[in-house]
This record gives C-alpha cells, sequence and structure tokens, in this order.
C-alpha cells in the first residue's frame, strides 16, 4: 500500500518533470517554428555585415527563409564570407540579391533575399554575387553632418560676400 | 581537524592542506567507487524510486513556489528597465532566457542542496553514527550498492526535472506579471521568446548543466554523510559542509560551463 503510493508520487514527478521539458521546447523554444531539416547552403560575400551574427534569419519579403549559420573573414578578397541555411521549400533565382538589413531602428540584424528574373535557380554550395553591406550608422552620420557642413557653409558665405 | 594547534601556524597550514588533498584523494575514490556499485540500483529500481521520492517529489513545492515568484519578479524588474528603452516587447526573451540558461539549473540546484542534500547527508551519517552500515558489512550487504548509489542515481534523476519545472514556472510567472498585470502584448511576448530560444543552444545548455549539478550536489552529499565523524556533532557538521561546498561547487561550475557554452559571439 505504502510502496504503491511512492511509485505514484514518482510517477507523477518524472511525468510533471518531463512535461515541463517539452514545454520548455515548444511554447518557450523555437521547435515548433523553424527548424528546416532539409536545407541548402548558399554563400554570400559582402563589404560590411555590421552587427550580423550567426543563427540570425535570412528573410525574403518579411518571411523566415533559413539562417545565417557561419560568418568568417575571408583574406582573398577581404570580404566577410556568411553561409546561409535555406529552406528546400523555397528555390531563389541565380541573381537573387542579399543585403544586411535591420529590423526596426536598433533591432537585431538580419539578410534579406530579393530573388531575380534569372530562371536558373541557385543549387547547394552556390555564391550569391549581387549583395548590399550593412548600414553602418556613424558612417551615415557622417554624411549627413558633411552635407549639413557644405550647405551650410554655402548659407553662411552667401551673406559675406 | 587538529584541535589545540594554531591554525595559521605554518605547522597547521601544512596539516589542514595535507587534510583537504587527503579528503579530495577519498571523495574522488569513493565516486568511482558509487559509480561502480551501481549495478544493484540497476537490478532493484525499487531503491532508486524510493529516493526519487524523498529527494525529488518532496522538492516539488519549494522548486515550484520559487520558480514562480522568480518568474514574476523577473517580469517586473524586466519590464522597468525594458520599458525606458520603449522595447518591452523583448520582456519574454528576457525572462525566458534568463531563467532557462541560468536562473533555472542554478537556483533550483541551490534549493536541491539545501532542501535535499543536506537530508541525505543527515540521513547517512546517522546511519554511520548509529553503526547501521557497519551492520550492513557485517551481513555481507555492501552499504555503498545498498545505500549510496540509490541516493546518488535519485539526485541525478530529479535535478533536471526540478530544474526543468523551476525554468517552465518561471516563465509561466513572467507571463502573469507580463501579460495579465501589466499588458504587454500575448503574441510579441511569446513570438519574440520563441524566436529568441535557441532548443539546442539554450534548453539543451540548460539541461546539461543540471546534470552537472544534480552529479555534484549528490555526489558531496552522500560523501560527506559517510564520511561523517560518528557523533551529533560530526553529523551537523557534515550538513552543514553540505550545503556549503555544493553551493560554492555549484555557482564555480556554472561560471566554468557558462564560459564554455555562451562565450559571446
Amino acid at each position: 500500500m505504502q510502496r504503491g503510493a511512492l511509485d505514484l508520487w514518482v510517477g507523477v514527478f518524472v511525468m510533471a518533470g518531463l512535461g515541463a521539458l517539452v514545454i520548455l521546447a515548444l511554447k518557450v523554444g523555437n521547435m515548433g517554428s523553424f527548424t528546416a531539416p532539409e536545407s541548402y547552403t548558399v554563400y554570400a560575400e559582402f563589404e560590411n555585415i555590421g552587427g550580423l551574427k550567426p543563427r540570425a534569419p535570412v528573410k525574403s519579403a518579411g518571411v523566415v527563409v533559413g539562417r545565417v549559420t557561419g560568418i568568417e573573414f575571408d583574406t582573398q578578397v577581404y570580404k566577410a564570407r556568411v553561409r546561409l541555411d535555406l529552406d528546400k521549400r523555397y528555390p531563389f533565382s541565380k541573381d537573387t540579391s542579399a543585403s544586411v538589413l535591420t529590423s526596426g531602428l536598433l533591432g537585431e540584424q538580419y539578410v534579406g533575399l530579393e530573388t531575380g528574373a534569372d530562371s536558373v535557380m541557385l543549387k547547394d554550395q552556390d555564391k550569391i554575387t549581387l549583395t548590399q553591406s550593412a548600414v553602418v550608422l556613424e558612417k551615415l552620420i557622417g554624411q549627413f553632418l558633411y552635407g549639413k557642413a557644405a550647405e551650410g557653409g554655402g548659407t553662411t558665405e552667401a551673406p559675406a560676400k | 581537524m587538529m584541535f589545540g594547534r594554531n591554525p595559521l601556524s605554518v605547522r597547521g597550514i601544512g596539516a589542514n592542506t595535507i587534510d583537504a588533498i587527503w579528503r579530495l584523494g577519498f571523495a574522488a575514490r569513493f565516486f568511482g567507487l558509487t559509480v561502480t556499485h551501481s549495478g544493484t540500483s540497476l537490478r532493484r529500481p525499487r531503491l532508486v524510486i524510493r529516493e526519487v521520492y524523498y529527494t525529488g517529489v518532496l522538492s516539488l513545492i519549494i522548486i515550484i513556489v520559487s520558480g514562480l515568484f522568480v518568474g514574476m519578479v523577473l517580469g517586473f524588474q524586466g519590464y522597468q528597465t525594458l520599458n525606458t528603452y520603449g522595447s518591452e516587447s523583448a520582456l519574454g526573451v528576457l525572462v525566458a532566457l534568463s531563467l532557462v540558461r541560468e536562473l533555472g539549473p542554478v537556483v533550483s540546484a541551490l534549493l536541491f542542496a539545501s532542501r535535499a542534500g543536506s537530508a541525505i547527508t543527515a540521513e547517512v551519517g546517522l546511519m554511520k553514527a548509529t553503526e547501521q552500515l557497519a551492520a550492513m558489512e557485517m551481513m555481507a550487504v555492501d552499504p555503498i550498492a545498498r545505500v549510496m548509489a540509490p541516493r546518488f542515481w535519485a539526485g541525478v534523476i530529479s535535478m533536471p526535472l526540478l530544474a526543468a519545472m523551476f525554468s517552465a514556472m518561471g516563465v509561466f510567472g513572467g507571463y502573469l506579471v507580463g501579460v495579465v498585470l501589466i499588458g504587454v502584448d500575448e503574441g510579441t511576448f511569446w513570438s519574440q521568446m520563441q524566436a529568441a530560444v535557441d532548443v539546442r543552444e539554450d534548453i539543451m545548455n540548460g539541461v546539461i548543466k543540471s546534470i552537472v549539478f544534480g552529479i555534484t550536489i549528490s555526489w558531496i552529499a552522500v560523501f560527506e554523510g559517510y564520511d561523517a565523524p560518528p557523533t551529533a556533532e560530526g553529523v551537523s557538521g557534515a550538513t552543514t559542509r553540505t550545503v556549503v561546498t555544493s553551493s560554492l561547487a555549484v555557482l564555480a561550475l556554472d561560471f566554468v560551463m557558462t564560459a564554455f557554452m555562451f562565450r559571446g559571439m
């Protein structure tokens, strides 16, 4: 009798523990959403990737179509070589362009893909040639300030003449 | 150990150091003995099930209540800070990542050490003090196989399950405060969380951490009980040492494992 009650409680305990793990995997983790068991790998070379990190999403038209699975620096061309694992369900044309974008003003960075018009599709281990680098905020502000200074210089000089 | 000798004298320091190394070696040998004498636990799972009841099931209440409250506090504090930057939609990410990666395994391990580890040490120590272990040996029953190994394995089994329940309750607590009480949007709370928490990188690493903590705490608890001087004073000292040593070991191991697992890509 005592043993039976004890076994029951231990059973409930183990079930609850495993249940908590399943809840964590499905509800908290991304097990339910993007897993991509079937994927193909393409590479893209960027002049500057900004703050892009491995595991960042690859999106096309806002839909997650893959993940960044590796970033390395290629000393042959002095560019960043980004490895993208894309879902097999989504083929992209050979002249697809890739750009490093930011979600929101200061949000996480992701790779955006825009498909081209070519009828030949990207294959496994292919390289995306059309790339656009990340927007670096400091450069942008620098350009803005230079532009303002040039403008301002023009207006302050005008009355002096 | 040596009374009447100044612990700060050269002889005292030397004696204490040798004593500590001797104990460490004995503990390592004891760990090996426990693992090699685990056959009985496999053949008679009833022994382990009984100990899972005492270490795991009876720790449920404290783990669930603490998890819930830690999650609710995280909800409040996280909202305060995130709201300053207008990014309260990341509340779910903050609550889930801090629980799954760190707080779940570590806090439940600290609770487990004080709730179950101390009980194991006191029980084994009293069995030794009342010569029950010696009596078993007289009857040709191996006390390590019959008493130590089931308690050790029960701790190893219970710890990850308790940590998972702590994290799940914590996320629920964060949801209660963030979504129900404060009114963060429910959709962004869950979807941002699911986008940021990775099953292998975050959840599995948390489970690995809690398994390591389970091994450490059970080992220390069983060893301290086995090594306790057979007096009332000795058992009380061993119980205290179990809680202190295993808490420090958990924190130190957590630092090492965190440095390996999340070295900040």
